[in-house]
């Protein structure tokens, strides 16, 4: 493997690595290990401000669990999609104009 | 680091509405013009805005034992200026608070002003900043993406400590323990930002060097090959 693509291989692992390491460790703590820290945000000002009311609630709340992280996953999936588009794109035209520069073969 | 819906007493959410605003209709403009000026590079600006779409949309589990999301915001700065990431980085935050009910509109204006302004200034001076030192485009990328994140993250604890100061350690104690939920976390997700901004840069400056030399991150001239 060339060094570009080795290089490009190890910064996956190690974001990898940081994401999977804590899970691994067992780092998750209380009722709900790994919880979202904007859940845990609310939960502390609920806590020091018990007589806070939210004056203004979410005008579409998914339905469940599921279809929230559906709708995470398409938003990711969309961004990813449109990243893989464009590194293709300019692959391909980084390609032709290569093939266009080279005299062609007979 | 979204501030959920309704979680900032009205005053606070208005101002830091009237706060964001200007950014954003500036953010706007510069949008429009670096189209007029360079529609070549309308591809990458959505890249840029797709990469953010991704890293906001990930929660990863984090040294806390919770769990959080990197920004994204710091590439796009890099690459076409802060005001420019206000309005992309406006447009995911609208998208989680209207279709996942993450974050809000009525905390629209405190979340932009932490993911889609600080966060990519923070990003956009520590490039500048690295690279006018002689820094390589590898580091500088690198250290804008993760501080630039970990920077928005800050900004949330502040807005949070200034809404819900402690009842008995007030503003700084507040601070502690939103930084303790957020910042902290947040750390080794800015790493992985920071890597994951330096893995584009590499795949960009491998196959379109010519997109990254019209946005003037690359300043070599082309090579012929």
């Amino acid at each position: 493997m060339k060094r570009f693509s080795r290089v490009n291989l190890l910064l996956l692992l190690v974001v990898l690595l940081l994401a999977v390491a804590p899970v691994a460790l067992g780092l998750g703590s209380g009722d709900e290990p790994f919880a979202g820290a904007d859940a845990l945000a609310e939960q502390a000002i609920v806590d020091n401000h018990p007589d806070y009311e939210p004056w203004f609630s979410p005008i579409y709340e998914p339905p469940s669990g599921e279809v929230e992280s559906a709708l995470f996953a398409l938003q990711a999936a969309l961004g990813a999609g449109f990243l893989g588009y464009y590194f293709g794109v300019a692959r391909t035209r980084q390609r032709l104009r290569g093939s266009a520069a080279k005299p062609p073969r007979e | 680091m979204h501030i959920a819906e309704g979680y900032l007493p009205p005053v606070q959410a208005a101002a830091w509405f009237a706060v964001s605003a200007p950014f954003v209709v500036h953010g706007s403009r510069a949008l429009v013009q670096q189209v007029r000026r360079d529609p070549e590079t309308k591809l990458l600006l959505g890249a840029a805005g797709a990469f953010t779409f991704v890293l906001s949309a990930l929660k990863i589990p984090s040294v806390t034992g919770s769990c959080s999301h990197p920004t994204g915001t710091g590439l796009g700065a890099v690459l076409f200026r802060p005001p420019v990431m206000s309005v992309l980085g406006g447009i995911v935050l609208l998208f989680q608070a209207v279709l996942l009910a993450h974050g809000g509109l009525s905390t629209l204006g405190a979340n932009i002003f932490s993911m889609a302004i600080v966060g990519p200034w923070v990003a956009y001076a520590v490039y500048a900043l690295i690279r006018r030192v002689g820094g390589s485009l590898d580091v500088a990328v690198f250290a804008a993406a993760a501080l630039g994140d970990l920077a928005t993250y800050c900004v949330t604890s502040v807005q949070l400590a200034l809404a819900f100061p402690d009842p008995a350690t007030g503003f700084l104690g507040a601070l502690v323990k939103f930084g303790g939920i957020f910042a902290l976390t947040q750390i080794p997700l800015a790493i992985s930002e920071g890597l994951l901004s330096v893995l584009v840069v590499r795949l960009l400056t491998r196959v379109s060097g010519d997109d990254l030399r019209r946005v003037g991150v690359l300043r070599t001239p082309a090579v012929q090959a």
